[in-house]
């Protein structure tokens, strides 16, 4: 190798005093200067312990075996059940949330409200007053929707009695759940939990979860690549803009619950729900990335980022070779814009579970294709295909069935490696939703906000 | 404060792209709120609850509805117009900008862009330099780390992981490599040849390759291995891998090896690897008998330019003799009409030094001849220099001392320090000979002669009001092909009144025979 160099064209990648990489090219010589900064934030023995991994053969093959489980994944949509029914294991008295474990005490507003709004809807307490105490007084077990293989937007609260979507990935035989997306306004997913809140889950637990499910039946289950495939050709990235997809669903389930012996008024009812809602998809697509990085989870030295969630308090990310591992930081504020009459006073630090798209290579890997959604920063569509190219850097591959048409139908970069992360710093995009701090008021922006390095220099500390 | 409204007929704008508009209405001149939305029910419904509408108006859907909050009304008018007249324009972003790229931020990254580099030159702070070291041999790549302040604890690893990998670890602290004709770091222009170099010392390496440039002849390749490669605990890793490359290279007819004298296992092992190379090895070990290295191909010499001259006469084929340990006729002209101008007190040399082999080989040569010489970096303990600030009989100081480059540049680039201690030297009435280096190449200072003439003058202008005069010998070590060039630089500084040898070496012998029997 020593004189292999010696007949070799010397190319050089200069890491330091950009005069060297001059002076290389002013003798006839081949470098490249590296826009160098100390890795893991200058922590030496979080960078030396990275240096180990990068191309080490053990991790390389273990994120072979991830990415490749990962990308195989075929997620089908089954059908909906009750949380408690649907979910295995889940506990008579327990309560999911979006993000890393947070306690009662800590729960943002928003989770809080949220929270009160599932005990009186499950009757565990027949006021506001009484609820929050028997949330505070220690009866009941709060835990992450990662934990039961489920995800939920913003505070993303699922109880036993709740309807959850149910996805089952037909490479690899693992399910995942979510709950089914309210709407827009006041709904629980943002603290609110009023009489109006309350009726409208009561309807979707008794109407709307029975009828998907009955539609869900009469089609053998719904494949769901095919449906956020064709959307990121319609614009969408399947985070923070499902109208193209909620419509192709629309379109699959409606003749479907036609055939099913619902009641003409329910019937409408539904059909009417479904389509004033553009983010109906949204819990489905996080769902169907769920089954597909969970496939990835558990190899044994793998780098593989298979969760990023956020309670709101806290920001987490899970990997694969970590097994049930947290790495926190706390939750950044999101960047972006507000709806008439809030501004960032307003808002929440980042919330919500539907990081999980971005983990799968879409959502804010995917801008290129929903040009749309840079604009909440100010960008233009080159800004937005700047973003997925960006992402291209921290990832260990592409996803061939997702493919980008603004990027000359380039494959999706797909599979967050943790040591790319911590060595470029570069931090993966995610495109969220803003919610108000106080519980109950709702969605009041939108925008893009990045994953803290903090959390995957974390992951490799303790690779 | 004002709240005023208007309705444009006809105009769809979707609602992000209205919100973007909003935050840049909020930003006009005595505005305080301000808010662009289609003219639904809901919408309007919202401005209300947000305090903006002072009550319902009748929802159009196709139009567009502009509030704003402001000073007074003459405010919210020309605000409402501005935006109006913002809304009815093209936007400027007609897309003709390209996709911003991200430049490469890790090895890793730079390979996407670099599919075909097989070197790494690292310069970062000593604390991070092996991490990225361990990361380009993970990739296959040779490394050169220009970083000082790396431990040997991690500097071994490295040098092990390389030689499983038969990949080179030049350094660290390596400040100088020629590869492939391409000086790395402080380098070089030198000629390409047939003369292989592995060199422990920077500026020792600078030395020989410029001499052999100087001598008509020319280089395969120059490999550093840092400081710390032939202590005992590192075993000479990256020396004995540059012998075997060497020896394996067929462009190489003669091995060059620069060093202080190993640790004497460390010694053997390169000796043994040299002996096998069968071919010629040029041994300069400074400061080591070269009667104790010779033998067989191996011909073992006392200076650095012995070393030089040794390797062209052997890759042209002729025989090496024994080296003179004197100073070449040559030379010796030069010493009475130096010793002319000094007066009788003036006795002794002051060496200021840049290269830290050129200093530490200067201190062997003037001890030979003349005793006692302090300095920082002193052959014998009792000969430390106390205040390294102010010298003391014979000195010879290295400025590039990590003691002086704290928060400033290395004296090859920065000639701040010596200058002031070249007129600080010329007040003393003892000074006789103001020894210097002089280093050209990439990485220093674009016209050192330059920095320096101004100094030199005003010494001379110190010692001529004291009715004395000073006498400057020096060397300079560099190319015709070096940016500086070599001529140019020697013909400055010897209009100035310096004596220049080609050598620092037989500087170093010419300043002794200045101040020596007069």
């Amino acid at each position: 190798m020593v004189n292999k160099l010696f007949e070799q064209e010397l190319q050089v990648i200069n890491v330091g005093l950009s005069s060297f990489a001059e002076s290389i090219q002013q003798t006839g010589g081949k470098s490249l200067q590296l826009d160098w900064r100390p890795p893991a934030s200058g922590d030496r023995g979080i960078g030396m312990k990275l240096a180990l991994r990068v191309n080490d053969p053990q991790v390389e093959a273990a994120n072979r075996t991830a990415h490749e489980r990962f990308l195989s994944a075929q997620p089908i949509l089954m059908g909906v059940d009750a949380a408690r029914n649907a979910i295995p294991n889940l506990g008579e008295r327990t309560l999911l949330h979006a993000g890393p474990p947070i306690e009662w005490s800590r729960m943002c507003g928003p989770m809080q409200g949220a929270m009160i709004g599932a005990i009186l809807y499950e009757g565990w307490a027949k006021d506001p007053e009484s609820a929050r105490d028997l949330a505070a007084g220690g009866g009941l077990h709060f835990a992450p929707c990662h934990h039961f293989g489920a995800v939920g937007p913003m505070s993303g609260v699922i109880s036993p009695s709740m309807p959850v979507w149910i996805v089952k990935n037909q490479d690899h035989g693992n399910l995942s759940f979510s709950n089914l997306n309210e709407g827009l306004g006041k709904v629980l997913r943002f603290g609110a939990n009023d009489a109006s809140v309350l009726e409208r889950l009561q309807w979707m637990g008794a109407v709307l979860g029975p009828a998907m499910n009955a539609a869900l039946r009469q089609l053998g289950g719904v494949e769901l690549r095919p449906i956020i495939a064709q959307a990121l050709h319609m614009g969408d990235e399947c985070h923070n803009r499902n109208a193209a997809a909620s419509s192709l669903l629309f379109k699959r389930l409606t003749p479907a619950l036609l055939k099913t012996d619902l009641p003409q008024s329910d019937l409408a009812r539904v059909l009417e729900f479904i389509a004033g809602n553009d983010h109906f998809f949204l819990n489905i697509s996080m769902a169907c990335c769920k089954a597909m990085l969970d496939a990835g989870h558990g190899v044994a030295g793998s780098t593989l980022v298979t969760a990023m969630a956020r309670n709101g308090v806290e920001f987490g990310v899970r990997m694969s070779g970590t097994g049930d591992a947290w790495f926190t930081a706390p939750a950044p504020m999101v960047a972006g814009l507000f709806f008439p009459g809030y501004s960032p006073s307003d808002a929440a630090p980042d919330l919500g579970d539907s990081a999980i798209t971005e983990t799968a290579g879409i959502g804010g890997f995917a801008m290129g294709a929903a040009p749309a959604i840079v604009q909440f920063v100010g960008g233009t569509p080159q800004d937005a295909i700047a973003y997925t190219r960006e992402m291209y850097h921290i990832t260990m591959g592409v996803n061939g069935g997702f493919t980008l048409p603004p990027l000359n139908f380039d494959a999706a970069p797909a599979g967050i490696d943790a040591r790319k992360v911590v060595d470029t710093g570069i931090a993966p995009v995610i495109n969220t939703g803003i919610a108000h701090k106080d519980a109950g008021v709702g969605q009041v922006g939108a925008g893009i906000t990045r994953a803290p390095l903090a959390c995957f220099e974390q992951a490799i500390a303790n690779s | 404060m004002t709240t005023s409204q208007r309705m444009i007929k006809n105009l769809y704008r979707d609602s992000v792209s209205l919100m973007q508009f909003s935050e840049k209405l909020r930003a006009l001149e005595g505005i305080q709120q301000a808010s662009a939305v289609m003219a639904t029910e809901n919408n309007i419904s919202l401005l209300v609850e947000a305090g903006l509408l002072s009550g319902a108006v009748p929802p159009s859907p196709n139009d567009l509805l502009i509030v704003v909050e402001g000073r007074d009304e003459s405010a919210t008018t020309t605000a409402l117009d501005a935006a109006e007249a913002m809304l009815k324009t093209k936007s400027a972003d007609t897309g003709e900008g390209g996709v911003r790229r991200v430049p490469p931020r890790s090895l890793e990254m730079s390979l996407e862009s670099m599919p075909s580099a097989n070197f790494v030159l690292i310069s970062t702070p000593g604390e991070y330099a092996a991490a990225e070291a361990r990361k380009a041999l993970q990739l296959g790549l040779h490394v050169m780390m220009f970083s000082d302040n790396v431990s040997m604890e991690e500097e071994i690893p490295l040098k092990q992981y390389a030689r499983e990998h038969d990949l080179l670890v030049m350094g660290p602290d390596c400040g100088t490599a020629i590869i492939n004709g391409i000086p790395l770091g402080f380098a070089n222009v030198v000629r390409r040849g047939d003369i292989g170099v592995v060199a422990a010392s920077g500026t020792g390496l600078q030395q020989v390759t410029s001499l052999i440039d100087r001598f008509g002849a020319g280089i395969t390749q120059a490999m550093g291995t840092g400081g710390h490669d032939l202590k005992s605990e590192v075993g000479g890793i990256t020396m004995l891998q540059g012998i075997e490359a060497l020896a394996k290279d067929k462009a190489t007819k003669v091995i060059l090896l620069v060093s202080k004298p190993p640790s004497p296992d460390v010694m053997k092992n390169v000796l043994d690897k040299a002996a096998k190379s069968k071919k010629p090895v040029v041994v300069e070990f400074i400061g080591a008998d070269p009667q104790t290295i010779t033998g067989g191909n191996i011909h073992g010499v006392k200076t650095l330019e012995d070393a030089a001259r040794a390797a062209v006469l052997l890759s042209k084929g002729k025989t090496v003799k024994k080296f003179s340990n004197t100073l070449p006729a040559r030379y010796k002209s030069l010493v009475k009409p130096a010793q002319k101008k000094l007066k009788k007190g003036q006795r002794y040399i002051r060496g200021l030094f840049s290269g830290g082999t050129f200093c530490y080989e200067t201190v062997l040569l003037l001890s030979e001849a003349l005793g006692k010489v302090y300095s920082n970096t002193p052959i014998k303990k009792d000969e430390k220099i106390p205040n390294v600030w102010k010298s003391l009989e014979h000195t010879v100081i290295d400025l590039g001392d990590d003691l002086f480059t704290q928060g400033r540049p290395h004296p090859m680039i920065d000639f701040r320090l010596r200058n002031e201690r070249i007129l600080q030297e010329a007040k003393d009435p003892e000074t006789a000979v103001i020894l210097l280096d002089v280093v050209l190449g990439y990485g220093s200072n674009m016209d050192p002669a330059g920095e320096l003439i101004p100094a030199i003058q005003g010494a001379q202008k110190i010692a001529a009001k004291a009715k004395r005069n000073l006498v400057f010998v020096g060397s300079v070590c560099g190319t015709e092909s070096d940016p500086q060039n070599l001529s140019r630089q020697e013909a400055r500084l010897r209009e100035v009144g310096v004596i220049l040898t080609d050598s620092n070496a037989q500087a170093a012998r010419l300043a002794a025979a200045i101040v020596g029997a007069r």
